[in-house]
């Protein structure tokens, strides 16, 4: 996965970075049903390897393939992005170790998800309940966050797409 | 890309499968892993498939605009009425336990119809964003 982001990071031409993209995202898929969760892995597939993928190539499609060359060399975002680095490292030092049974998030509401759920909701995916029923209000969060970013694709493009009528209208009459 | 043979006979032969793999994730989210959002975004890759093999004019007439528009309300909206059903029935916001006849058949109803809404939802709007990008491409119609 590494070596993918750095290809995408060297890479100049935008068509090989959205295909590898569409690469690190099976890669990340992979890592996670890894990890024992094939409902995060199956999402990732979909909308980071899937739909992403087409909706890139279509943005690809109508700004041209090759990347603007930078205008000056960026070494003061770098210096930050190495700082933010190093302190994101230095906190996971102070993280529990990966799947520890004693560390906080594992001893507060989960036991009782994980022994419950089935007696209550009947549902043997524990996730399946957890999302939609133990935490219906973040899921119905999600789902309005979705609905926005759909209603704000439809006001944005309907809008740009009226005023690029009017540009070109406005080019031809002169 | 119409004049490709394999790509139209092999679109024909996937897209079922894959809309009755997305019905299968919707519906046996219970079980296995899966749920509305994975079930909307398969369902909604379909017919992002067919768009791409067999134009997007012939996809905007299989799925009408004012239909994907009506799906990415729709959604959202039946979440919220399952949560004022639960008070209409004497319960909390969101409250699964009082819609259906003992606590656990209320709860699957419940996260039924919300997993229904949140698949509605998240097909809408992924359409809708393929639609709108692809529409503002002149040569991806006319390919």
């Amino acid at each position: 996965m590494a070596a993918v982001a750095g290809a995408i990071a060297a890479q100049r031409n935008l068509f090989s970075v959205v295909v590898l993209a569409g690469i690190y995202s099976f890669l990340m898929a992979t890592v996670l049903v890894g990890l024992d969760a094939p409902d995060v892995a199956m999402t990732e597939a979909s909308v980071g390897a899937g739909i992403s993928t087409v909706l890139l190539l279509g943005a690809l499609h109508l700004c041209g393939g090759e990347e603007a060359k930078p205008v000056a060399r960026p070494w003061l975002p770098l210096a930050i992005a190495l700082v933010i680095v190093g302190a994101l490292v230095y906190g996971t030092l102070g993280l529990p170790a990966f799947s520890d049974p004693g560390a906080p998030i594992h001893v507060h509401v989960v036991p009782r998800y994980l022994s419950e759920a089935l007696k209550e909701t009947g549902v043997p995916n524990v996730v399946t309940a957890v999302l939609a029923s133990y935490r219906g209000y973040d899921t119905l969060g999600e789902t309005v966050v979705v609905f926005t970013a759909g209603a704000g694709v439809i006001a944005l493009l309907r809008r740009a797409r009226r005023r690029g009528g009017d540009a070109e209208e406005e080019a031809a009459g002169r | 890309m119409r004049g490709f043979l394999v790509l139209r006979v092999v679109a024909k032969l996937l897209i079922p499968f894959m809309l009755l793999f997305a019905l299968y994730v919707q519906f046996h989210g219970d079980f296995g892993p899966g749920g509305g959002f994975q079930a909307g975004v398969i369902g909604a890759a379909s017919v992002v498939f067919y768009a791409l093999i067999f134009g997007l004019p012939a996809a905007r007439r299989l799925v009408p605009d004012a239909a994907v528009e009506t799906m990415v309300g729709l959604g959202a909206l039946l979440y919220a009425g399952v949560g004022l059903a639960g008070i209409a029935l004497g319960g909390n916001y969101l409250d699964y336990f009082v819609l259906g006849a003992d606590p656990v058949s209320g709860q699957h109803r419940g996260i039924f119809w919300v997993e229904a809404g949140v698949a509605i939802t998240v097909s809408g709007v992924m359409l809708k964003i393929f639609y709108m990008f692809a529409g503002r491409g002149r040569n991806l119609d006319s390919e």
